[in-house]
């Protein structure tokens, strides 16, 4: 059996005869005999490392581990430059508790801050948080920060990721505030239809750009609608897309969110990944979560601390603008090192080419019969294509020479797929991707 | 020192991208950010360098002993953290064919197998990603039941007022309204208090066993019992079941539904503030509710099931922290069935251990003498005598290298100090942590100004938070 207790069995019977105590069972007389366990725990004995090691292994390897990808839909390949791991494995950060003892925490609080300061460049807002736990828990917290007494439906974009949509659904279930979804004509958020649902009790309008289908929304047209409302004007967004493409403070946005995933965070099945969540100066008190200040020591030395608590679950209990304690510090320094390796430039290129390789994939993909466009719009790094012959047929024949096709996606009578490439796809793969395809027929 | 925005030169950085081999794609017109993007403009040096410096400034596990009281930090082993950096499990793709990810779905089977086991629980949904999370899910179950039964009007859910303050705020963030019920002079709940407050209105009441104070509820059965007769469920904040593994379970308690924090418990890494994981276990009753979809084994083949429409619904994409869950579960095939008890055993040890040497010294306001895992001290005495508080003497413990116990919590216990050591903690570490605790107490007896000036070994001094909350500066401007 492992065992991370350091105490020798000699030592715990002196400690126990310090005490008073002759065994450990003693140690927990205080428990009512009709509640503790008469048996040992039923599961399997403990092991030595290597042995807990090799199991492990197998377990993984029972994966399959795609040598390329082009499926995104909410998590996404990126090149993770290897400063990033080595950074963020160190034993002090990873083993740190929340920043609760500023003067022993600066690394921490720190590296929070430069995080602040990074989601604010890249969005274009004034405010983040120190993270939320992913992108679909910032999108419902944003829509509950979005709440006012008189305002309390949201209306949400039927072009958003359904999962997101879920999400915020589970949220406000049993609250007084309710959801409306905004139809998609020609995978975008329909305007007339958004201009006809708003009123009086409308809260915020939560859009995601690009959107579930990668299009671009006409984020100026929302922009332009909401100006002048007291309407709060939310948008999910891609980090990365965020190198080239127009800010959510671009668009007029008063609330930025989004999957920080991409910024340095491998796929992991799903987690962890990082929300992050940025607003206005106007707004900053409505945020949830941590938020790191600067200010001052007993020296008048510069420092940071956990700060605008009063907004937190710690003080306010049931009065919290939300209930969130631990975030995903760990993950949102890995982004703020990310950044901090690829700079403004290396941003600009990520996002470049992601987007041309995905034209190109999108180009050479509907050369192919059967293969066309579903939808005309710009689109970033994400697109939806028809296909020539069921998508199981399609995305098997790929998966055997280790391809990771698109994502089909539901109620398209399985003839859809929503692709998408990064940086990381090469225009050999492309092209002896499209070989295979055209090898595939319906 | 520096902000990474205060070093480098404009035109440093890294080569990391490569040229691109198809044709270039611009943004079209309208669509193109406008604002410069300012970030780091550092060689690799520069930035290995700026986070060594940071990690200096940082306190972990690894720097010292760190008796943070409710929070379970110990030592977090590296085999876990080897585990999850397998590519097997870290360069998974979420949306990857079933057939394509039967390992992933095994780590959540048999994590689900352990926690079932552990808490008495028949389910495991791993969604939430963290104890609060857990919380609000857990709370969330217990609103569908009731919806489900079309007993609506139960919208209170009941807290003691030594809970974790997550627990009001998901309460009502959940969609309930949350009635305090307070402690008896023993710290326990007030039983009687208890009973006067539930009714046809109640729809669950959440507790902590052993509660904030580190004691074990002697009325547990009749407790649970009181909620179920009214027709409300039992709520277990799995913040404490450092202390019971191997030893007692919530599900023999008559909890119906748990959270647990595999960031405290199951030795996965805090990461100064996350990710952790709050996976929530339940009753058969509440099962149908849960947010995930159940994973079921044909023939040796796992996939999930449709799932029941009666969920919740998601509380977050995809399926939760998976990385966290495979530490743990790592953890939990360590250590096994003798480990996990051995491991509980010992923190109690550890904890009366020190609680011993320090009761004749410190005012100890409950337990007389005995703890489970933690305990807490109070500083009543001290602060009302020579205006020493319970911040300044952990300021003072700060100064002689050690992380302090969770300070001003619960708040049923005035300048309270609450220390956890943990099992993973040695005799000798514990015995100098002893010799500290009484050492800072003479010294807050005989030279209390000295006391109020610390730290001044770290690297800043007592910053002014009030100057930080009035004039908010929550970001570098360039």
């Amino acid at each position: 059996m492992g065992t991370y207790v350091p105490n020798t069995k000699d030592e715990q019977l002196r400690m126990l005869k310090e005490i008073g105590l002759d065994s450990m069972d003693q140690l927990f007389e205080a428990i009512p005999k009709e509640v503790k366990l008469g048996s040992p725990l039923d599961i399997p004995k403990g092991m030595s490392e290597m042995e807990v090691s090799s199991k492990m292994k197998k377990i993984a390897g029972k994966n399959k581990v795609y040598e390329t990808i082009f499926r995104g839909c909410g998590a996404y390949r990126h090149y993770i430059p290897a400063i990033v791991k080595q950074v963020t494995s160190k034993e002090e950060f990873m083993t740190a508790y929340t920043p609760y003892q500023a003067e022993i925490s600066q690394g921490i609080l720190q590296s929070i801050f430069e995080y602040q300061t990074m989601i604010c460049e890249l969005t274009g807002m004034q405010v983040s948080n120190a993270s939320v736990y992913d992108g679909a828990s910032a999108a419902a917290e944003a829509v509950i920060m979005s709440k006012e007494r008189k305002r309390k439906k949201a209306l949400v974009s039927a072009s958003v990721n359904p999962m997101i949509i879920e999400t915020i659904t589970t949220y406000i279930s049993g609250t007084d505030m309710e959801l409306e979804l905004i139809p998609v004509k020609d995978g975008l958020t329909d305007l007339e239809s958004l201009k006809n649902k708003l009123d009086v009790n409308t809260s915020c309008v939560l859009i995601q750009q690009p959107n579930y289908y990668g299009l671009l929304e006409d984020g100026d047209a929302i922009g332009s609608i909401l100006a002048d409302t007291d309407i709060k004007y939310i948008m999910s967004c891609n980090p990365i897309s965020l190198g080239v493409l127009k800010t959510p403070a671009e668009y007029g946005a008063d609330i930025a969110v989004g999957e920080g995933q991409p910024l340095g965070l491998g796929l992991s099945f799903g987690g962890p990944y990082l929300g992050f969540m940025a607003t206005t100066e106007k707004l900053m008190r409505r945020l949830p979560g941590r938020i790191v200040g600067e200010t001052k020591d007993s020296q008048g030395r510069r420092a940071y601390v956990l700060t605008l608590q009063a907004r937190e679950q710690h003080i306010r209990r049931e009065k919290a603008s939300s209930n969130i304690c631990s975030n995903q510090a760990l993950c949102a320094m890995t982004a703020a090192v990310y950044l901090a390796a690829m700079g403004r430039e290396g941003i600009r290129q990520a996002a470049t080419l992601s987007m041309s390789k995905a034209h190109y994939l999108a180009e050479r993909l509907c050369e192919i019969d059967g293969y066309d466009l579903v939808y005309e719009g710009e689109f970033f790094n994400e697109f939806v294509t028809t296909v020539n012959a069921d998508v199981d047929v399609v995305l098997k024949a790929l998966s055997k020479h280790g391809i990771l096709g698109g994502y089909p996606l539901e109620g398209s009578d399985r003839r859809q797929l929503l692709w998408c490439a990064t940086e990381l796809n090469t225009k050999e793969e492309i092209d002896s991707m499209i070989q295979i395809l055209n090898g595939v027929s319906g | 020192m520096k902000l990474i925005f205060e070093k480098g030169n404009k035109n440093r950085g890294l080569d990391l991208m490569p040229e691109c081999d198809v044709p270039i794609r611009q943004v079209a017109t309208g669509y193109e950010r406008k604002k410069e993007l300012n970030l780091p403009h550092l060689s690799e040096t520069e930035i290995s360098r700026h986070y060594t410096k940071l990690a200096k400034r940082t306190f972990g596990v690894n720097n010292g002993f760190y008796p943070l009281g409710s929070c379970t930090m110990k030592y977090n082993p590296k085999i876990n953290n080897e585990m999850a950096g397998l590519p097997g499990f870290s360069d998974v793709h979420p949306l990857q064919p079933i057939d394509t990810v039967q390992g992933c779905l095994e780590v959540y089977r048999l994590a689900e197998k352990y926690l079932t086991k552990i808490t008495g629980m028949d389910a495991i949904d791993f969604q939430p990603a963290a104890g609060a999370h857990g919380e609000f899910t857990g709370l969330k179950l217990i609103w569908a039941y009731h919806q489900d039964r079309n007993d609506s009007r139960r919208d209170k859910i009941i807290v003691p007022d030594s809970a974790h303050g997550t627990n009001p705020a998901s309460a009502s963030m959940a969609g309930f309204t949350v009635i305090n019920v307070p402690s008896t002079e023993d710290g326990f709940v007030d039983v009687k208090a208890l009973r006067e407050v539930v009714g046809d209105d109640t729809a669950g009441f959440m507790l902590t066993n052993p509660n904030t104070i580190g004691l074990f509820e002697e009325h547990i059965l009749e407790i649970t019992s009181i909620i179920h007769e009214a027709g409300g469920l039992n709520y277990y904040d799995g913040a404490n079941l450092n202390a019971i593994m191997g030893v007692a379970r919530p599900g023999d308690m008559g909890f119906d539904v748990v959270h647990l924090n595999l960031h405290k418990t199951f030795s996965t890494p805090h990461g100064g503030g996350g990710p952790g994981s709050g996976p929530v276990g339940c009753k058969d009753i509440l099962v149908k509710y849960l947010p995930s979809a159940r994973i079921i084994d044909i023939d040796g083949r796992l996939s999930f099931e449709d799932k029941n429409e009666k969920s919740i619904g998601r509380v977050k994409d995809f399926y939760g922290n998976f990385l966290v869950v495979v530490r743990a579960l790592t953890y939990m095939m360590t250590l096994g069935s003798e480990g996990l008890k051995d491991a509980s055993e010992n923190a109690v040890l550890n904890a009366n251990y020190m609680l011993h040497k320090l009761k004749d010294t410190f005012e100890v306001p409950f337990g007389n003498g005995r703890c489970m895992h933690e305990f807490v001290i109070s500083l009543e005495g001290l602060k009302k005598e020579k205006s020493v508080s319970a911040l300044d003497f952990a300021k003072a413990l700060l100064d002689r290298g050690m992380h302090p116990p969770t300070m001003y919590f619960p708040l049923i216990v005035h300048e309270a100090l609450m220390v956890e050591p943990t099992e993973t903690e040695t005799k000798e570490t514990l015995d100098e942590a002893i010799e500290l605790f009484k050492d800072l107490y003479n010294k807050a007896c005989n030279d209390p100004d000295a006391m109020h000036n610390s730290p001044t070994s770290t690297p800043i001094g007592r910053p002014d938070e009030v100057m930080a909350a009035r004039n908010p500066i929550l970001r570098y401007k360039f």
